[in-house]
């Protein structure tokens, strides 16, 4: 063999590894009642600059039953491609359903990630998904870094008390879904995106849907409250609820609370700010007592002015707030009733 | 009826954390740990589960030598028999090696029903309890918020939370895992008699060559993500923090409010 041949050959695996380093980037757009689910277009702003960073190419899934206008949505961003499995057995989500649809596209197109909004629906059935292909799996990312030549993604920890620097080893396919608010989805770049039928298997269910329903009736809107009391776990009680109710009636402000305090029952679960509550963004917010876990931060980080006491010094409430104090609640409410009171004399 | 349940021993949320030397994760030293939150819902729906149905509550947990205890808690509040996944080959395991081991160990016998929390209050990944669901090829639901006995034992109604305040209800078939959210029921405390009790239930401890799993397939070996470092949160612009006595605290930051922030 001379040795012209061989050099040849390593020409010809540069540009296949080159082409083969060219990342893939998926994107699976959730979406409600004919439209793009908000956080949808954080994934899309998050493929994009992913895809940026690795010098790939991102490209939109969608899947449900109908698809023709959703698909028009999600073609007006700059993506590669924006592909749809459109099948009546995906009227209606089921993670059986969901997974039978996507694996086998997984597994033929081989991306190197693909992202997902970080919702209740994506949670249900990514994980699956991960195990069906045998995908890396990182669940709720708020940030990715390659400046140090290694592309590392964050997620917190300990209930958003840390945040994790994380990285994937390993060949193959990642899933990993994106938090919310993360990334901005005005940030998402506006384009034109072909559309493309994206081939799929049979489609199962593995659950009978038999209808939705409200939690707690008749709910009380916090989306309007101008003011915002909101308590976390270190009001310690039912019982102890009284001088956070006066400074509350004092402020004209609502209760809230974070998600322990509604599942101890010391207040109805309609006062419950977060990810499973409500979205609020009053022009003030007390947290009082809330530590910040980041499901309770995707719910009240739009207010105005946020103001935090907590016992705890490194609490993640505190990254959020604009005013903090460390101390005991039980001493500042009052204290905070007595100041106002002061000045409304 | 036969239910399995997976727990996991967190640092308590309410603890001071410090980082370990290496930074990678936090120091366990001096650390308080628990049953993780969504975990004790989930044993709590298993016990009455099988109340209902005269059943058996097997609880299995992966982790190190210290997982005993969060183990012994689970038998004292009525758990029939305990099984500790323990190795150093599993530390360090992403929710992939983790299900991996636990679906070893949980394939030694036959369960009806595999309970878990939705969500650690540690790693957070909240995906253990489905990627299980799919090493066993079963049916589960995340964040459920009730759970039924319908048609003889054959099936669940559940109830699952949905985004902006919604539920919805499906019908699962049996056997199948569901991932419990906290707040479905309200967990009971033990009773000294159980705490009496449990020092005699049977409680097993597994390796991995126990359950003939690669060592290079579970835990840190066997998964995809490697923690490289933790750092408390940088808070931004980060909040302008008041000191002082509460009554001073408050007196500036009633002054603040109104004259920097012109919300009052």
């Amino acid at each position: 063999m001379s040795q012209d041949v061989v050099f040849q050959d390593v020409v010809s695996q540069d540009l296949m590894s080159q082409d083969v380093m060219s990342k893939k980037i998926w994107i699976v757009l959730q979406h409600r009642e004919g439209r793009l689910h908000r956080m949808s277009r954080e994934a899309i702003a998050a493929g994009q600059r992913l895809a940026a960073a690795l010098s790939g190419q991102a490209e939109a899934v969608l899947l449900g039953a109908g698809m023709e206008s959703l698909a028009a949505e999600a073609s007006g961003y700059a993506l590669a491609a924006v592909r749809v499995i459109d099948d009546a057995k995906l009227a209606s989500y089921t993670p059986g359903g969901y997974v039978s649809a996507l694996a086998p596209a997984l597994r033929a197109a081989a991306p190197d990630f693909v992202i997902f909004p970080h919702t209740y629906q994506s949670i249900d059935y990514f994980p699956r998904l991960a195990q069906e292909v045998d995908a890396g799996l990182l669940p709720e990312i708020t940030g990715f870094d390659d400046a140090t030549g290694e592309l590392l993604f964050s997620r917190p920890v300990m209930g958003g008390k840390l945040v994790a620097q994380v990285r994937v080893k390993g060949e193959g396919t990642t899933l990993l879904s994106v938090q919310s608010g993360a990334f901005s989805a005005d940030a998402a770049e506006t384009g034109q995106a072909p559309v493309e039928a994206l081939a799929s298997e049979e489609i199962t269910s593995d659950r009978e849907i038999l209808g939705v329903e409200e939690v707690g009736g008749d709910q009380i809107d916090l989306t309007k409250a101008e003011v915002i009391v909101a308590l976390g776990r270190g009001v310690g009680g039912a019982d102890k609820l009284g001088p956070s109710e006066e400074l509350a009636k004092l402020l004209g402000a609502e209760l809230g609370a974070s998600r322990p305090v509604i599942d101890s029952g010391w207040l109805p679960r309609d006062r419950q700010i977060g990810s499973s509550g409500q979205t609020v963004a009053p022009k003030l917010y007390l947290a009082l007592g809330i530590s910040g876990a980041i499901q309770h931060l995707v719910g009240m980080k739009g207010s105005s002015t946020v103001v935090a006491v907590n016992k705890d010094p490194g609490a993640p409430i505190f990254t959020v707030a604009d005013y903090g104090i460390v101390g005991d609640l039980h001493e500042v409410v009052p204290a905070l009733t007595a100041a106002l009171e002061e000045l409304s004399d | 009826m036969r239910i399995a349940v997976c727990i996991k021993q967190v640092p308590d949320t309410e603890a001071r954390l410090r980082l370990r030397q290496d930074g990678r994760w936090v120091d366990e030293e001096d650390l308080p740990f628990v049953i993780n939150e969504s975990d004790e819902y989930a044993l709590e729906e298993a016990l009455t589960l099988a109340e209902k149905t005269e059943g058996e509550v097997v609880v299995f947990s992966l982790g190190p030598a210290r997982v005993k205890e969060a183990l012994r808690k689970a038998l004292a509040l009525g758990a029939h028999r305990a099984v500790h996944l323990r190795d150093e080959a599993f530390d360090g395991g992403d929710a992939l090696a983790t299900a991996r081991a636990l679906h070893a160990a949980l394939s030694r016998e036959s369960f009806d029903l595999i309970l878990t929390g939705s969500q650690s209050d540690d790693s957070g990944y909240g995906a253990t309890g489905s990627v299980l669901a799919g090493f066993f090829g079963w049916p589960h639901a995340w964040l459920v918020m009730g759970i039924d006995l319908e048609d003889g034992g054959g099936s669940l109604r559940v109830v699952r939370e949905m985004e902006s305040g919604m539920n919805e209800i499906v019908r699962i078939a049996l056997p199948a895992v569901m991932e419990v959210q906290a707040g479905i029921n309200h967990p009971r405390y033990a009773s000294l008699k159980g705490i009496m009790q449990a020092k005699r239930k049977p409680q097993e401890v597994l390796a991995a060559a126990d359950l003939s799993l690669d060592p290079a397939a579970v835990g840190a070996a066997g998964s995809r993500l490697e923690v490289v470092s933790v750092a408390f949160p940088q808070s931004g612009d980060g909040a302008q923090m008041i000191e002082g006595d509460a009554s001073t605290a408050a007196k500036t930051l009633v002054e603040k409010l109104r004259k920097e922030a012109r919300v009052l």
